[in-house]
C-alpha cells in the first residue's frame, strides 16, 4: 500500500500548481487584464487593463496577504513540462474556525478550456482543500451568464445555495449572482480524488 | 416614501443615524461585545478580544479612506439621543449598484423593541435615494429568527441558504442571505 503522505499535492496529469514567479508573470497577466470577455466571465470588479508594473506590486500585495494572514492560498497554474503560465487558482478568505473558504480558478485562453485542464486544476485545489486545510464548505461565485462555469461546477457535485438577484450589471443589462459551493462529506462520496 | 431631498434622511421613529467620535465608539464596543451572545449573532468569527485602543485604531484607520466603499453610523435613540448599537453599509460598488449591511444593537435592552428594525429601514432609505443603490445584501445566521423577522419586516427576501457554513457549539449551521432590490423597496413603502 503506497503511503497517503507520497500523494503529489500540487502535479496534477496535464499540469501543476506552483508560487507566482515575480519576474516572468506579471507581463502575461498584465496582458489578461486587456481580456474583457476574460475579465467579465471571472472578475466582478469593472474591467480596467494594468501594466506589468501595477501586477508586480499586485503579486507583493499577493505575498504579503498570504503570509500575514494565512487566508490566502494563490497559485500560478502551469503545464506539467512546461514553465508558462497558462492560469491562476486560488482559495481566499479561508475561516479557519469554520473550515470554509472561496475558491476561484482562472484559464483565460480558449484554447486551454475543455480539454480537462479544469477538472485537473480543480481536483488539486479540492483535495488540498478538503485533505489538507481540512476545510468544510468551499464556495464559488459566479455571474449567471458565465454558463460554460456554472455547468462545470455543476458537474464536479457544486450545488446551488445562493441567488443574489441582479448583483451584476454589465452590458447595460442586470444579471444574478450565483454562489455554489460542494461540502467534505459529498466530494468524499464522489471519489474523484 | 419621502420625495423631499432636504428632509431628515438620518432619522427614523425611534432612531437616528450619527457619526460618533472613535473614542465614543470604541469605549461602547467593547463593551458589547463582552456579551457572547452579541458577538455570536453578529459575526461568524471566533469572539477577539478586542481592547479599546485597537478598536479605535481600526476606526481612524477606516476614516481615513473616505471613499465610501464602507459607511458606518452609530444608532442613536431619539428619546434619550444614548448610542445604543451601530449600522453600516460595506463593500459598497457603485459599478454593480450593490451593498452588504450590517446591523447590530449593542445595548441588549434595547432588543426586540423595534430599533433595529427602525434603524435598517434609515439606512435603506439612505443606500436607495443618496448612494442611489440598486440592491442591498446581507447575511444572518439560522439561529437568529429575530433578526430574520426584522430583516423581512424591511423589505428583504431569502435568497439562498450557505449550507453548514459555520460551526458552533459541536454543530454546523446555515448562513442564510437575504436582498432587497430597490424597486422592492419602493413598492414596500409605498
Amino acid at each position: 500500500m503506497t503511503n497517503p503522505i507520497s500523494v503529489p499535492l500540487f502535479g496534477g496529469n496535464l499540469i501543476r500548481l506552483t508560487p507566482l514567479d515575480h519576474e516572468k508573470d506579471p507581463e502575461v497577466i498584465a496582458g489578461w487584464t486587456h481580456h474583457a470577455e476574460y475579465v467579465r466571465m471571472t472578475s466582478l470588479e469593472p474591467l480596467r487593463p494594468l501594466t506589468t508594473a501595477q501586477i508586480k506590486k499586485q503579486f507583493e500585495q499577493i505575498d504579503k496577504e498570504m503570509e500575514e494572514g494565512r487566508r490566502l492560498f494563490h497559485y500560478a497554474i502551469r503545464p506539467r513540462d512546461e514553465d508558462r503560465l497558462i492560469g491562476e487558482a486560488r482559495l481566499e478568505w479561508v475561516e479557519w474556525s469554520n473550515g470554509t473558504a472561496q475558491l476561484k480558478i482562472g484559464l483565460p485562453d480558449p484554447a486551454d478550456r475543455r480539454r480537462g485542464i479544469g477538472s485537473d486544476v480543480l481536483r488539486l485545489l479540492l483535495r488540498f482543500a478538503f485533505r489538507e486545510l481540512n476545510l468544510y464548505h468551499l464556495e464559488v461565485q459566479l455571474p449567471e451568464y458565465n454558463v460554460p462555469a456554472l455547468r462545470f461546477f455543476e458537474k464536479h457535485g457544486f450545488k446551488l445555495e445562493v441567488r443574489r438577484r441582479q448583483a451584476v450589471n454589465r452590458g447595460g443589462q442586470r444579471w444574478d449572482l450565483i454562489s455554489m459551493a460542494i461540502l467534505r462529506p459529498d466530494w468524499e462520496a464522489r471519489n474523484e480524488r | 416614501m419621502n420625495d423631499d431631498p432636504t428632509a431628515d434622511l438620518l432619522r427614523g421613529r425611534l432612531v437616528r443615524l450619527s457619526a460618533s467620535s472613535p473614542e465614543d465608539i470604541s469605549r461602547l464596543f467593547v463593551g458589547w461585545i463582552h456579551n457572547s451572545e452579541y458577538w455570536r449573532l453578529m459575526s461568524n468569527g471566533p469572539p477577539f478580544p478586542w481592547t479599546q485602543e485597537g478598536v479605535r485604531k481600526h476606526i481612524e484607520k477606516e476614516a481615513e479612506k473616505e471613499d465610501l466603499r464602507n459607511v458606518f453610523f452609530a444608532v442613536r435613540t431619539l428619546q434619550e439621543d444614548r448610542i445604543i448599537g451601530e449600522i453600516g453599509l460595506d463593500g459598497i460598488s457603485y459599478a454593480r449598484g450593490e451593498s452588504y449591511v450590517g446591523v447590530g444593537i449593542g445595548e441588549a435592552e434595547y432588543w426586540g423593541k423595534g430599533y433595529g428594525t427602525d434603524a435598517m429601514n434609515v439606512i435603506l432609505r439612505y443606500a436607495f435615494t443618496e448612494l442611489n443603490l440598486h440592491r442591498v445584501s446581507l447575511t444572518v445566521f439560522e439561529y437568529n429568527p429575530r433578526a430574520i423577522r426584522s430583516y423581512e419586516k424591511c423589505g428583504f427576501r431569502m435568497e439562498g441558504r450557505a449550507r453548514e457554513a459555520f460551526q458552533r457549539e459541536g454543530r454546523r449551521w446555515d448562513m442564510l442571505h437575504l436582498g432587497v432590490l430597490r424597486e422592492e423597496w419602493q413598492a414596500h413603502h409605498a
